[in-house]
């Protein structure tokens, strides 16, 4: 048993065999995971916002999407792994509170869960996974050796994807 | 268009914000007594000003269930405001209310957790109604919205709202009991345009 990375919101960081890689109560945000299933080399990164383009502080480059899967997919591929291996996996995204969908609370969620899908297409980095939107926190964690993904819930049996 | 930010955020506005808080908490705590019957102190407010990113873990560790009451306010000030609670003193309120023990410990159902989005919502009022006093600004709360979950989960959304204007936040805490103390936590998320108003309505320089 390898060792357990923990990555806070707004922060990202890598993680190889046997090690473990975690995030814990993703709510609106997304926890993005990009994995070499050959060298065993990953990546999380917890972002809070879609866009780093539209705000005029962008310092922290994990807080973004673009920005911070930009960030993770250079320090994953300094550490070994091959770029055309790379998936990725995405969970998080929810809707914490039931208000109208209008709203900058209400949409914040899939409008995060949208970007990481047009972030991968334009790096052509394949989404093999996805466990997104719904109304509830996960936990989530990338086993770096078998690449496995587990979301765990409150409530909730533990889901592997 | 204002300037202003969380980034630059002075000692005056932490007073404003701590008095808002003093005030608002006196009348939730009077509210709630008078409701539950019961008689509750409550001590200052703390404002702690911190990371957006932290915010996860600013009243417990990040993976603990709390409850998360949240409404959006509209009128002359337009933003969101949360009040949290951690779970032991959600379900000493809710006991209270529904006439249990007060220490009985169970999972919330349907109709606690309706008690509970109410006490959410009389908390929330009493907070809204001190900032419009005090501003003489018109704040019109939505319904509330509840969400029990982990932690970081529910305070990712004021994370999120925050992280949109910068990297700071703000908290605001406060106590009230009895022989049972109960922590409470204020998030108030005004639109940018409205920190400028909230502060002009002061008097305070933007």
């Amino acid at each position: 048993m390898g060792k357990v990375i923990k990555v806070g919101m707004a922060d990202l960081n890598i993680c190889k065999a046997p090690d473990i890689i975690t995030t814990i109560g993703l709510g609106s945000c997304i926890g993005l995971a990009l994995y070499d299933p050959v060298t065993k080399v990953g990546g999380l990164v917890h972002y809070m916002l879609p866009d780093s383009t539209q705000m005029r502080n962008h310092s922290n480059i994990a807080k973004f999407a673009d920005t911070g899967t930009d960030e993770l997919l250079r320090q994953v591929l300094r550490a070994g792994a091959n770029r055309t291996r790379l998936v990725a996996k995405i969970a998080g995204g929810a809707k914490m509170f039931s208000v109208s969908g209008m709203s900058n609370v209400g949409n914040i969620g899939e409008r995060n869960a949208l970007a990481a899908k047009e972030k991968l297409r334009q790096l052509r980095i394949r989404l093999i996974a996805e466990d997104t939107g719904l109304n509830y926190g996960r936990t989530v964690e990338l086993h770096c050796e078998t690449g496995e993904f587990y979301i765990k819930a409150i409530g909730k049996p533990i889901k592997i994807i | 268009m204002g300037k202003f930010t969380l980034e630059e955020v002075n000692d005056m506005y932490v007073d404003v914000l701590r008095e808002i808080g003093n005030i608002g908490a006196g009348n939730a705590t009077t509210a709630i007594a008078s409701m539950l019957g019961i008689r509750l102190d409550m001590n200052v407010p703390m404002v702690k000003l911190l990371e957006a990113s932290k915010l996860g873990s600013a009243i417990c560790p990040e993976d603990e269930i709390i409850a998360g009451i949240f409404l959006e306010v509209q009128s002359d000030i337009e933003g969101s405001m949360m009040f949290l609670l951690k779970m032991d003193s959600a379900q000493f309120l809710v006991n209270k209310l529904m006439g249990r023990d007060g220490h009985l410990q169970k999972e919330f159902d349907e109709m606690d957790l309706s008690a509970l989005k109410e006490i959410g919502n009389i908390i929330a009022g009493s907070y809204l109604n001190a900032l419009s006093a005090m501003t003489n600004l018109m704040i019109t709360p939505s319904v509330p919205y509840i969400s029990v979950d982990m932690a970081a989960s529910i305070l990712s959304v004021p994370a999120i709202q925050f992280g949109q204007l910068g990297d700071n936040a703000l908290l605001i805490e406060t106590e009230f009991g009895d022989d049972v103390m109960i922590n409470g936590f204020f998030i108030l998320m005004p639109e940018q345009d409205s920190y400028d108003k909230i502060l002009a309505a002061l008097g305070l320089q933007v």
